[in-house]
């Protein structure tokens, strides 16, 4: 049974993958990202990680992707980038041998390692199967890494406040000077 | 046949080495974004893989953050490229390479 579903989500997750990078429109890339992530999700529930595949599902699917094509649709930038066209010589090429390379060195440590690979040393307090998976991650979140917790609130409320700084039309003294700029000046393509 | 934690480890390490390579080939900012998303999610696969073999819930909570911060970080990430895009749309990455437009 797991490895169906494990041979149906990775299939999913590597096809999603390969979409983001070969596809040449954003939108296209956006939803292979959705199959991605998706699938992702589905690996974490068969690896027993409940919750997190629901923030997986609820986070990265639902809002993230849906910021990546409401940004598509507001800029109107789903022209296709033509793929064919290589602006660097050789970068490419070279590019797809280094990542090759970075893979094949990672699987060849995992294989190596064998299943003993793991010389952390195990908690004591923060075994997995003491309950539900909820519970257990509740627990750590809320006492060991409390104040990581608290930061990443702050962290959050930093990147609201940022957002809105950068996406705001310069509005005073600003706007005027970027509105007598004649137009085609940087806009060279 | 078993599915042991290798396979996993395996997959992530497939779908990150894609996004990396994506990041390199790719010269349109909004891909390129989705590119590190590709990344980040290929390391928190690896680290439920860990929690689960190693019977640790610390993985997991590690993988908690992740999100919080990716969530973060495409919030600016998005914002200045709409910055940029707004004035010179088109625009590539190799378009922007100073700090002031």
């Amino acid at each position: 049974m797991e490895l169906a579903v494990f041979l149906i989500a990775g299939a999913g997750a590597l096809v999603g993958a390969l979409g983001v990078v070969l596809r040449n429109n954003p939108v296209h890339a956006a939803l292979s990202l959705v199959l991605t992530l998706f699938s992702i999700a589905v690996l974490f529930i068969a690896q027993e990680a409940h919750f997190l595949a629901a923030v997986q599902v609820i986070v990265y699917a639902g809002a993230v992707v849906v910021l990546f094509l409401f940004v598509i649709m507001l800029l109107g930038v789903e022209r296709s980038e033509d793929l064919g066209v290589e602006p660097l010589k050789g970068q490419r090429p070279a590019a797809v041998i280094v990542g090759l390379a970075g893979v094949a060195l990672v699987i060849a440590a995992i294989i190596a390692g064998g299943e003993d690979r793991i010389t952390g040393a195990r908690s004591e307090n923060g075994a997995l199967s003491a309950g539900d998976n909820i519970l257990v991650l509740a627990r750590s979140v809320f006492t060991d890494y409390v104040f990581a917790f608290e930061v990443t609130s702050a962290l959050l409320a930093v990147a609201v406040v940022g957002a809105v700084m950068l996406a705001r039309r310069p509005s005073s003294e600003g706007g005027a000077t970027e509105a007598r700029r004649p137009a085609g000046v940087d806009g060279e393509r | 046949m078993e599915v042991t934690s290798t396979w996993y480890l395996v997959l992530g390490a497939l779908i990150f080495g894609i996004g990396s390579v994506g990041l390199m080939v790719r010269r349109n900012p909004l891909v390129m974004f989705m590119c590190i998303e590709l990344m980040l999610n290929a390391v928190n696969l690896t680290f439920v893989t860990f929690a689960r073999s190693l019977d640790d819930v610390a993985g997991q909570t590690v993988v908690f953050f992740v999100l919080v911060v990716a969530a973060a970080e495409v919030t600016v990430g998005l914002g200045i490229i709409v910055a940029i895009l707004r004035r010179r749309p088109q625009a590539t990455v190799d378009d922007v390479s100073l700090m002031k437009g």
